[in-house]
């Protein structure tokens, strides 16, 4: 039998309805699909779609697994690599990872991997979830910073392995970006706060309105515990550094994100937090951020939602899927074009952006080609709110808080592939190592040092 | 408002914040620490009930609870010994100036507080303060206690009395600080001033707390709260704490609290 070109479509949320509201866009494969999708795998002997795991899951073990309609076996594969498999089965970027290493790429679609993925996990919750054996007390304790998904992978996996872990969340709420940045149509915070109450039930303490490196110092810190994990993320916005940017009107990414997502802005009044964007909307990037900021814009009622990029569609970084969805509800792209200033009204009130078109010239250090601006051809839009989502660095807190720690040339911590930092009893991961990267190489981050650490505790008498 | 928290109590210092919010549909907001304790574990907190939240704080009973209290964040004042110090405090500001005149004291240098107010019920912690001040000042704009006038006047008669002042310490509101800020350049008197800008995190993820000091972008809740006076680019802080008042109103509207 010739399988089948395409992937089975998961049934979404129709775009006009769905930019007036907050649920989550996609539905997910029901077990009938799931079983079919699943059948289309090849079963390659080679499995190259392993090698584009980042976390190296035998995909298509669990994949056979479904096919088999035996979806508690497969979970078990996905689980003995990946802790967050709700999450990552919704925001992994696929098409450059396992979906770009599939067989079936020479004919058609590849294997829908992400949406069985998720699949297997929204099934386990529904179910509950099995808490796994928990190994005997080794008596040691270690302090993880940061709860976002590097740290709550590395507090999970440390917890199994039978230490005693403790997290520290500057916060009022775990889930790091999963919690503040991403938004809930595209990833439900129920699912965030599942995968939470998992670690917690592994024995983690979560202590909240911690600010390492104010309220407690790492030295403090290191008196109670044998190591501590650093997954502080890269919280930093970066700035077009262009005038007029601190104008009223002017929002980082992060901003924006966390007063509707964490602080609820788009229920206000009924919570207090508020935000305001006017009619239209300009969101310059074109990164899952600002993906997720135009979309965002939108469904807070903006009559205009504008990406501005200074390349062109080859080159956006944002996943195929968030580029699909914005485009299906109504996003304006305008590419090859680069703001040059802001401009206000006699208040301070932002009213206008002056651009730049752009061309391509020589590819960069990137390998992507430079985006040249073209002589005179500035012109002027219309906004009432800007957004900035050109990128996050790593917080500095952490790393201007303790003497000695070695630090990259972009403010990250520097640790080697395991999470070592250059002091034996600290080990980091995530955004704060490698500057503002994706979920699954966080988690995969995480679950990497928790190894390392364990193997430090053992030979730590 | 004395808060039990013992963590935050025993890291504060002069000059640092915390970021609270009441309850789970709250706004987090920032107050600078007035007092602490480290041994008894609790922090002072006072403020203006000017919006919801603060409002909302001021129906607060003893034995409540505050669902998330952060800190102390931000940058502790530069505490040495400077020699004379003029400390000038304005409405709400006096309170986080406060702990800034006892370090100044304790670090021996000589401390003329000036406190100033919209009228005499607007004052605070005078005897506290004074305690601490070799020379001790207090005006109101009606005159309802001590000098009429501003606290700008009082300085400009320090100066001209030709005191030598070796830096000025100035809390309170936005407008204050810049005309003490203008007073001071022209004198060439150091002036340090604690900025109050809309924040979100408070940890230097957001940025919604910018503010342009010497013409570069600053986190006042990580690089400040306290900048050199005679930098910050008050007429911008200004513009940006307007951001959201109208949603200030009509959150006070919904949750029928008068302003
Ligand atoms: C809007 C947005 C959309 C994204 N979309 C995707 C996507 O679709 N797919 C994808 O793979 N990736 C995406 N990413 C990237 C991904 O979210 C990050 O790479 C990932 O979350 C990094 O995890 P982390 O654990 O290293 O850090 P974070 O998630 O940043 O978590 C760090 C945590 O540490 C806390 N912290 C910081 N400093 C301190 C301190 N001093 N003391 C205590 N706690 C502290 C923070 O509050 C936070 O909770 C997106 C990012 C954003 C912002
Ligand atoms: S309050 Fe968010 S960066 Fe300062």
């Amino acid at each position: 039998m010739a399988v089948k070109k395409e992937k089975y479509p998961m049934p979404e949320q129709d775009p006009k309805k769905r930019i007036k509201n907050f649920d989550e866009v996609p539905y997910g494969y029901d077990e009938q699909t799931a079983i079919e999708e699943a059948k289309r795998c090849l079963q390659c002997k080679n499995k190259p779609c392993i090698n584009g795991c980042p976390v190296e899951i035998d995909i298509p073990d669990f994949i056979k697994h479904i096919a088999e309609g035996d979806f508690d076996k497969a979970i078990d594969v996905l689980k003995s690599k990946t802790s967050l498999p709700a999450v990552c089965g919704r925001v992994c970027p696929y098409e450059n990872q396992c979906e770009g290493e599939c067989t079936l790429l020479k004919i058609g679609d590849p294997v829908g991997i992400g949406r069985l993925e998720r699949f297997l996990a929204d099934y386990e919750r529904k179910k509950g979830v099995k808490i796994p054996k928990i190994a005997k007390s080794t008596g040691k304790k270690v302090a993880v910073v940061g709860a976002g998904p590097a740290g709550l992978t590395c507090a999970g996996d440390l917890a199994k392995m039978g230490h005693k872990v403790t997290i520290y969340e500057a916060l009022h709420e775990p889930g790091g970006v999963l919690m503040y940045g991403i938004p809930e149509f595209r990833l439900p915070k129920e699912i965030v706060k599942a995968e939470v109450d998992y670690i917690s039930k592994l024995g983690v303490d979560i202590n909240y309105d911690v600010v390492v490196g104010k309220t407690i110092s790492v030295d403090d810190l290191i008196k109670d515990v044998d190591a501590i994990f650093i997954g502080t993320g890269a919280g930093l916005p970066r700035w077009l550094r262009i005038p007029g940017e601190n104008l009223d009107g002017v929002y980082s990414a992060n901003e924006f994100l966390t007063r509707v997502n964490m602080m609820k802005a788009y229920l206000f009044p009924d919570y207090d937090t508020p935000v305001k964007i006017g009619k239209v909307v300009a969101t310059f990037g074109a990164g899952n951020v600002a993906m997720d900021c135009a979309r965002t814009a939108l469904r807070l009622g903006a009559e205009k939602s504008y990406i501005i990029y200074r390349r062109s569609d080859k080159e956006m970084p944002a996943r195929a899927e968030e580029i699909h969805h914005a485009n299906e509800e109504g996003v304006i792209f305008k590419l090859l074009t680069n703001p040059t200033r802001f401009i206000g009204d006699d208040k301070g009130i932002l009213k206008e952006v002056e651009c730049i078109k752009m061309e391509l010239g020589e590819p960069d250090d990137s390998g992507r080609r430079r985006p040249v601006p073209v002589k005179g051809s500035e012109f002027k839009i219309k906004i009432d709110t800007a957004l900035v989502a050109i990128g996050q660095s790593p917080n500095p807190l952490i790393p201007q808080s303790v003497k000695d720690l070695k630090i990259g040339k972009w403010g990250n911590i520097e640790t080697d592939e395991d999470g070592r930092t250059n002091i034996p009893y600290i080990f980091a991961g995530g955004d704060i190592a490698t500057g503002a990267a994706t979920v699954i190489l966080a988690m995969g981050a995480g679950k990497k040092a928790a190894r390392a650490i364990d193997e430090y505790l053992k030979l730590k008498k | 408002m004395v808060v039990k928290a013992p963590l935050v109590a025993k890291k504060a210092q002069a000059g640092q914040f915390i970021i609270l919010r009441i309850d789970e549909q709250g706004e987090r907001i920032p107050l600078t620490i007035a007092d602490y304790n480290g041994k008894k574990g609790t922090v002072t907190i006072i403020f203006m009930e000017v919006g919801k939240t603060t409002k909302q704080l001021g129906t607060l009973n003893v034995g409540d609870k505050i669902l998330n209290f952060v800190g102390p964040l931000g940058v502790p004042s530069e505490i040495e010994k400077y020699g004379t110090v003029v400390c000038i405090g304005g409405g709400v500001g006096i309170a986080p100036l406060y702990p800034v005149i006892r370090a100044l004291k304790q670090a021996g240098n000589n401390v003329i507080s000036i406190l100033g107010a919209r009228n005499e019920k607007l004052l605070m912690l005078e005897k506290e303060i004074e305690e601490y001040s070799d020379e001790f000042h207090i005006c109101t704009d009606d005159g309802s206690k001590g000098t009429k006038g501003f606290v700008s006047n009082v300085l400009q008669n320090l100066i001209d009395d030709g005191k030598k002042i070796d830096v000025v310490w100035a809390i309170g509101p936005v407008i204050m600080m810049k005309v003490v800020a203008d007073l001071t350049r022209k004198y060439d008197i150091k002036t340090i001033v604690s900025l109050n800008p809309i924040m979100v995190d408070g940890t230097g993820m957001c940025g919604g707390c910018r503010v342009s000091v010497g013409n570069e972008t600053k986190f006042a809740c990580v690089d400040g709260p306290e900048f050199d006076g005679h930098l910050v680019d008050f007429d911008n802080l200004m513009l940006r704490n307007r951001r959201f008042i109208c949603e200030e109103d009509e959150a006070c509207k919904c949750a029928g609290v008068e302003i």
